[in-house]
């Protein structure tokens, strides 16, 4: 058995020389933060994967593994692909959306606005 | 999945990851590789275009404000408003999301090659070596050192830099960079990535209709993105392409010959020091999203010479973002800053705030020899996007640049720009 096996997944990884930046004040919410942006990337690849599988269906009935690694899809299909993975982004993205329109209007804290409705 | 498309209605998304072009060394992507460059050239649209612009609204709303009750005074430059935002907490978080794009960037496109590196590194021995060896397009020089502004860190990013190899002779690096630039340009660079050398096409044949270089000098040509266009634009003419880092070169010369530009010859050379070519040499001495990646001292150095190889009449042309003019508002100057800090370009602020029109006179020319410009990226627009500019756009990685350039001795000969 030779030690030399290259382990591409591995070296895939490899990080990039420079301090990386802190963003947080918690360093774990970093790691957090890059898990979760790998897991929402990978969902929707599966997304794409299983939209691949339902075209190829509808198209031919029944399908090979090489017939998904092969697939490219059309100008109508690519462009429905991309608005299929536009409308996931914004749907996960909900939270840090809501801040730019939080920032466009200020608000009061319901707890105020509470207040203002026992007495009117 | 159900159908979310509304027919009469164009929504702005990033072509499929396969309207690339594929060339003889291109690594070949799985179905799932090509889903991973999708997710990601959307979500970077999205980062521009919907989350970008609450970066001005809390520097406006708040930011600014709390700088004025705390200093009593504007900011003074864009430091003190990056220093500002770090703090606040929209502006953090936009930060780590798109700091992890371009990790993520980076870890898909070396998973793609690294997978497949044997096979690629035999692809491209097909094309560097003919029965003589290595052909004589390609000249690596182990001697060739590399310099302190490319080794200080991994320039954006991008792990093992254009000189790493993760195998002894690899191309991994310049495999890596060639397939992912489409996820964070959203494809706005076309099909082979090659859209601003398709502009450089263009603008010299309308600037200088039947002009025939015999020899053009490309400094810092990493995989000849910009510069196959043109060799493949002037046949006759000979290209001499130069960088520092070997691993990028092998990749270079192997994807210019399987698209059969051939009067490229890749030369690692580190454009410091040009002595190897004779005062006057080229007619036309490029440098293509370059000069960011140097230094304060290499900078003047290159230029001054690339002025003493270019023969008169020739042409000296630099594509960079543009710089940060007092005319520019500090607040885009610190979003076009973003990169510098965030992305590992530790050159790129300093860059950009030097008057190239300057460092050009410096150099050796005449301030009426001058011009500046707008080059656009030339691509196929049925498939690829205009690349946003103003309020959309990407900073720092828009498909529009400026150019800063020049014709040497022959002012009379030029008028400027556009
Ligand atoms: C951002 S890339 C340039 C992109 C390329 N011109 C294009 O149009 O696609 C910068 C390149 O400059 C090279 N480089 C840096 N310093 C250099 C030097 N002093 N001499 C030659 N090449 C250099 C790096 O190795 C890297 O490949």
């Amino acid at each position: 058995m030779t030690e030399q096996v290259f382990d591409w997944m591995a070296a895939a990884n490899k990080k990039a020389k420079g301090k990386r930046p802190e963003y947080f004040d918690d360093p774990e919410d970093e790691r957090m933060l890059s898990i979760l942006m790998a897991v929402v990337g990978e969902v929707s690849v599966l997304r794409e994967r299983m939209d691949t599988v339902e075209r190829l269906l509808d198209a031919k009935g029944t399908i090979s593994r090489d017939d998904i690694e092969s697939y490219t899809p059309d100008k109508e299909a690519a462009y429905e692909r991309g608005a299929m993975i536009r409308e996931y982004i914004y749907r996960v993205m909900r939270g840090p959306h809501q801040m730019v329109e939080e920032l466009q209007h200020a608000e009061p804290p319901v707890e105020e606005v509470s207040k203002e409705l026992k007495e009117i | 999945m159900s159908k979310t498309v509304p027919n009469d209605q164009k929504l702005d998304v990033a072509p499929p990851y396969n309207a690339v072009a594929r060339h003889g060394v291109s690594p070949q992507p799985s179905h799932d590789e090509i889903a991973r460059f999708d997710f990601l050239a959307n979500f970077n649209k999205f980062m521009a275009s919907t989350l970008s612009p609450g970066n001005k609204l809390a520097y406006d709303k708040r930011v600014l404000p709390a700088f004025l009750k705390e200093h009593g005074r504007e900011p003074q430059d864009r430091f003190e408003i990056r220093h500002a935002m770090n703090k606040d907490p929209f502006h953090k978080f936009w930060s780590a999301l798109k700091r992890n794009s371009m990790e993520m960037r980076q870890q898909n496109g070396r998973a793609i090659v690294l997978r497949q590196i044997d096979e690629l590194n035999a692809k491209a021995r097909q094309y560097n070596e003919g029965a003589q060896g290595v052909k004589s397009t390609l000249e690596l020089n182990p001697e060739i050192a590399v310099p302190r502004y490319q080794s200080a860190v991994d320039i954006h990013c991008m792990p093992g830099s254009y000189h790493g190899e993760e195998l002894p002779g690899d191309v991994s690096a310049g495999a890596n960079y060639d397939c992912g630039i489409f996820a964070t340009t959203g494809g706005g660079l076309g099909a082979l990535t090659d859209g601003g050398g398709q502009a450089l096409v263009d603008w010299i044949k309308k600037e200088r209709p039947g002009w025939e270089p015999r020899r053009v000098l490309d400094i810092g040509t990493t995989v000849g993105h910009n510069i196959v266009p043109l060799a493949l634009a002037f046949p006759d003419c000979e290209f001499i392409a130069i960088d520092t880092a070997a691993p990028i070169l092998r990749y270079a010369h192997a994807r210019a010959q399987s698209l059969g530009a051939t009067n490229i010859k890749f030369i690692q050379a580190n454009a410091e020091d040009l002595s190897r070519w004779d005062d006057g040499t080229f007619d036309w001495v490029q440098t293509t999203m370059f000069l960011h990646e140097t230094s304060g001292k290499a900078l003047p150095k290159i230029i001054a010479e690339g002025y003493r190889v270019l023969a008169d009449n020739g042409l000296m042309l630099h594509l960079e973002q543009p710089e940060y003019s007092d005319a520019m508002p500090l607040f885009e100057q610190f979003l076009r800053d973003w990169d510098a800090f965030n992305n590992n370009e530790p050159f790129w602020s300093s860059m950009h705030a030097l008057d190239m029109k300057d460092e050009m006179v410096k150099a050796g020319f005449d301030r009426d020899e001058l011009f500046e410009t707008g080059v656009r990226a030339v691509v196929d627009r049925e498939i690829f996007p205009e690349a946003p500019t103003g309020e959309d756009e990407d900073h720092g990685r828009a498909a529009f640049w400026h150019a800063y350039g020049a014709w040497k001795n022959a002012d009379q000969m030029q008028e400027a720009a556009e």
